[in-house]
């Protein structure tokens, strides 16, 4: 079909396509960039281990283990794009997670693995909706709100999980007692001749094995049902009315409000929806990552979470690649901590080393002063040392969300409108 | 309006909050089946000597975390890292004053300093991240509490010896220990010494805050951003400054402990004291009155709280919500009466110029939404 030649600036040639694509088929035309970003990594990943001979790194278990810690990352992280994108800052969705965890532990227990679903979802929406009431009709500072949710969610997890667990079988006022987990899937044949390729130890080849070993090998329902999520939410979020709506919530309510969108509402959705998500991403570690409520589960997931969202410039396939490195640092120092982080220091050394050499041909000489100091620190660590002690793997998960919001984050668009106040009439 | 109006309005808020925080109390614990009556019953019997004791000695360490994360507040800033700042400031405090290198009192001065250098540190670091890269500093404080928690639990190891079931530094030497003061006669526990620290960081809050131009430009740039930087307030650097001081607040956090009771950095250090610290200056409204009434019934409610597993079974945890609902209510509740107080502004006003003639209607009705009173703080 062509265009009138006269009209100025569009000749025959299609209208420009926005250099960052949305929606579900932006998620495809933006796989070729994800699969670039994962297959640069799996080769780093790969050098590494061959130099460092740490097994451990991209071994079946590694990565099956990295999946499973990243997934409660991604679903609060997407939790946290539902209630952005709507204009609401959700800090409470560490305090969400812990609700679901409870509700997941209770439900599960005493009403099968579907329930504790459920029921973590609906413990999440509760606490949802009490941050929407709070920002979206009292117009309470974001923050503040999600912060006092965190408060109350820990004392209510705590008390609760008193009064319904203690004198049951296995569990006690810190935990619940143990359900059956959810089914899983592992595909028979493919499972185990990616293991064996795994074990090999051939550059780049087992490395590939061990990812596929991953994903065929006791692959949670749990976690299919996360990534639908995942499809499900960029979907509607960037291919329907409804979506649209409520993401001109988050860009511009006066505008929205004056187009007859009703604000109030959709920020309410948006919000309740988020706590749901965080929710299920504590159903997901009461589920598949334990056997049931557990106090302090959550450490911090949710708050990583956010951090995982504003890596992904807050959209679902960012979130999700943010989510899987989270996931993957967790898991890295949870299986033969000592080794393999060892080895992701040195990584680290070498890209920082990158890093210093591209800053210095640009001639950005502060930048490149960080990224050397950076490099140097990384590498007398990995050459100082021969294994990195139990308490500094602990903290790689949390080292590794700085260390990316600190890279990341001036190069990254949050909606125009978000954590900020709006008074239904404020347009104009 | 009338003065009498105006402080029945201040204190509407705080009042309301605790008000509705016992409501949801009450109902969580009906919901769950315990008994309220004795609940209330325990909250509210009369303290002795020995709990008043208490209550004054984890008020004024609340106090001090209170203020800390008021600083925060006031510009904006969340520093919900206090946690980390004080668990990193405690064990660098305890470390030095072991050592001794200056005797007597000295050292104990000595060491007040290294604490709240260690503790602006570790919020510098957020601080820095924030100017330099545009980190939320909400979510890098968080990382940094967990990465001092390992951090910490490390050098401990590293520096410390074992004493039964825990690990704990070198303990202060005699001559630095600062004594207690025997508030009552029938009661062997004695208030800390050092929260005359507390009152005195209470006292230059506020002085720093309301009567010094940097307190000018940072409840400016707390209030609004654009208007500081019209008025050539360089905000990257009142955003450094303003996470330095809070965290050097959150670093004396552990002093009066240290020196009055503990003497040591052990692996049982009161944890929380952070968040309580958060509510606390909520509930304050950022302002150093305030915040002291706040510091006092959190741990009015701490202290009575502790003996309710004993005596009516209930988990001490029911005062975790009833805490967060304080919080959470205070700022509905601020917000609730600041719209309130607006409407009888705006309805004062429509009155005033209806007096003076016609014309009124319109001007009423333009001056009314002009018309909101000068907050005071951040938050709500």
């Amino acid at each position: 079909m062509s265009v009138s030649s006269n009209a100025p600036g569009l000749s025959d040639k299609r209208l420009p396509t926005p250099s960052q694509s949305r929606g579900v088929s932006g998620f495809l035309a933006s796989v070729p960039r994800i699969w670039i970003y994962l297959s640069v990594l799996l080769l780093a990943l790969s050098l590494t281990r061959v130099i460092t001979g740490a097994d451990q790194i991209t071994s079946v278990g590694t990565l099956r283990a990295a999946l499973i810690s990243a997934m409660p990352i991604a679903l609060a992280g997407l939790g946290g794009l539902w209630s952005e994108r709507a204009g609401v800052v959700n800090i409470g969705l560490e305090g969400m997670m812990i609700l679901g965890t409870l509700g997941a532990g209770y439900y599960g227990f005493n009403y099968g693995v579907w329930a504790g679903l459920i029921g973590a979802a609906v413990f999440g929406a509760v606490g949802g909706l009490l941050h929407a009431l709070s920002t979206v009709i009292f117009g309470v500072d974001h923050i503040v709100s999600g912060v006092a949710i965190n408060i109350i969610a820990l004392g209510a997890s705590g008390f609760l999980a008193e009064a319904m667990f203690t004198g049951l079988e296995g569990g006690g006022p810190t935990q619940s007692p143990s359900f059956d987990r959810a089914p899983s899937l592992t595909v028979p044949f493919v499972s185990d001749a990616a293991g064996d390729v795994a074990a090999k130890g051939w550059f780049l080849v087992s490395d590939l094995a061990g990812v596929v070993g991953a994903v065929t090998t006791g692959l949670s329902s749990y976690t299919i049902i996360a990534v639908g999520l995942f499809l499900l939410t960029a979907w509607v979020l960037w291919r329907t009315s409804f979506g649209l709506r409520l993401r001109s919530c988050g860009e511009s309510p006066q505008a929205a409000e004056t187009l007859g969108v009703n604000v109030y509402l959709y920020k309410f959705i948006a919000v309740t929806i988020s706590g749901a998500l965080a929710g299920a991403g504590g159903a997901y570690l009461a589920t598949v990552s334990s056997s049931g409520y557990q106090s302090g589960q959550t450490l911090g997931f949710g708050y990583i979470g956010l951090a995982a969202m504003i890596f992904g410039n807050w959209r679902p396939s960012g979130l999700f690649l943010g989510a899987l490195l989270f996931g993957y640092a967790n898991a890295a120092r949870l299986r033969d901590g000592g080794d393999s982080v060892h080895a992701l220091v040195f990584m680290v050394g070498v890209a920082l080393v990158l890093l210093l050499a591209y800053q210095l041909w640009k001639r950005r000489w502060l930048a490149a002063g960080l990224a050397g100091f950076g490099a140097l620190l990384a590498l007398t660590v990995y050459f100082g040392t021969e294994r990195v002690p139990s308490d500094f793997t602990e903290m790689t998960p949390y080292i590794a969300t700085l260390l990316v919001l600190a890279l990341a984050s001036q190069s990254l668009r949050m909606p125009a409108a978000d954590g900020q106040t709006y008074r239904r009439g404020s347009a104009g | 309006m009338s003065r009498v109006q105006r402080i029945a309005l201040s204190m509407a808020a705080p009042v309301l909050a605790l008000v509705v925080a016992g409501i949801v109390t009450t109902v969580v614990l009906l919901m769950a089946g315990e008994d309220a009556a004795l609940f209330w019953e325990t909250i509210l019997s009369v303290p002795e000597s020995r709990n008043i004791v208490n209550i004054l000695n984890s008020g004024s360490v609340l106090y001090l975390s209170g203020l800390a994360a008021a600083i925060g507040f006031r510009m904006n800033l969340f520093n919900i890292g206090v946690e980390g700042q004080y668990r990193v400031a405690t064990f660098c405090a305890a470390l030095f004053a072991a050592q001794a290198w200056l005797p007597g009192y000295a050292n104990t001065f000595a060491t007040l300093l290294v604490g709240m250098l260690a503790g602006a540190a570790w919020a510098g670091i957020a601080g820095l991240l924030k100017v330099t890269r545009g980190v939320s500093e909400v979510i890098s404080t968080i990382m940094l509490n967990a990465i001092a928690v390992s951090l910490i639990a490390y050098l401990l190891r590293e520096t410390g010896s074992r004493q039964g079931q825990t690990i704990v530094t070198d303990p202060i030497p005699e001559g630095s220990r600062v004594g207690g003061i025997a508030l009552f006669s029938d009661s062997q526990t004695e208030v800390y010494g050092l929260i005359v620290v507390a009152i005195a960081a209470g006292i230059v809050f506020w002085f720093l805050i309301n009567r010094t131009v940097f307190g000018f430009n940072l409840r400016a740039t707390g209030m609004s951003e654009s208007a500081a930087v019209a008025s050539g307030v360089n905000v990257k650097r009142m955003t450094l400054y303003a996470m330095l001081m809070s965290g050097a607040l959150a670093g004396l956090i552990g002093m009066p402990n240290l020196f009055g009771e503990s003497y040591n950095f052990g692996s049982t250090i009161q944890s929380g004291i952070g968040f309580a610290g958060i509510a606390v200056a909520l509930l304050g409204r950022n302002n150093p009155i305030g915040v002291a009434f706040g510091a006092l019934i959190f741990a009015f409610l701490n202290e009575q709280a502790n003996p309710l597993g004993i005596l009516a079974g209930i988990s001490p945890d029911i005062i975790l919500i009833t805490q967060g609902a304080v919080v959470l209510s205070v700022v509905i509740a601020y917000e609730v009466v600041r719209r309130y107080r607006q409407r009888l502004e705006q309805g004062a006003v429509a009155d005033a110029l209806d007096r003076q003639g016609s014309g009124g209607a319109v001007g009423g009705g333009a001056a009314g939404g002009a018309g909101g009173t000068i907050e005071e703080g951040a938050g709500a």
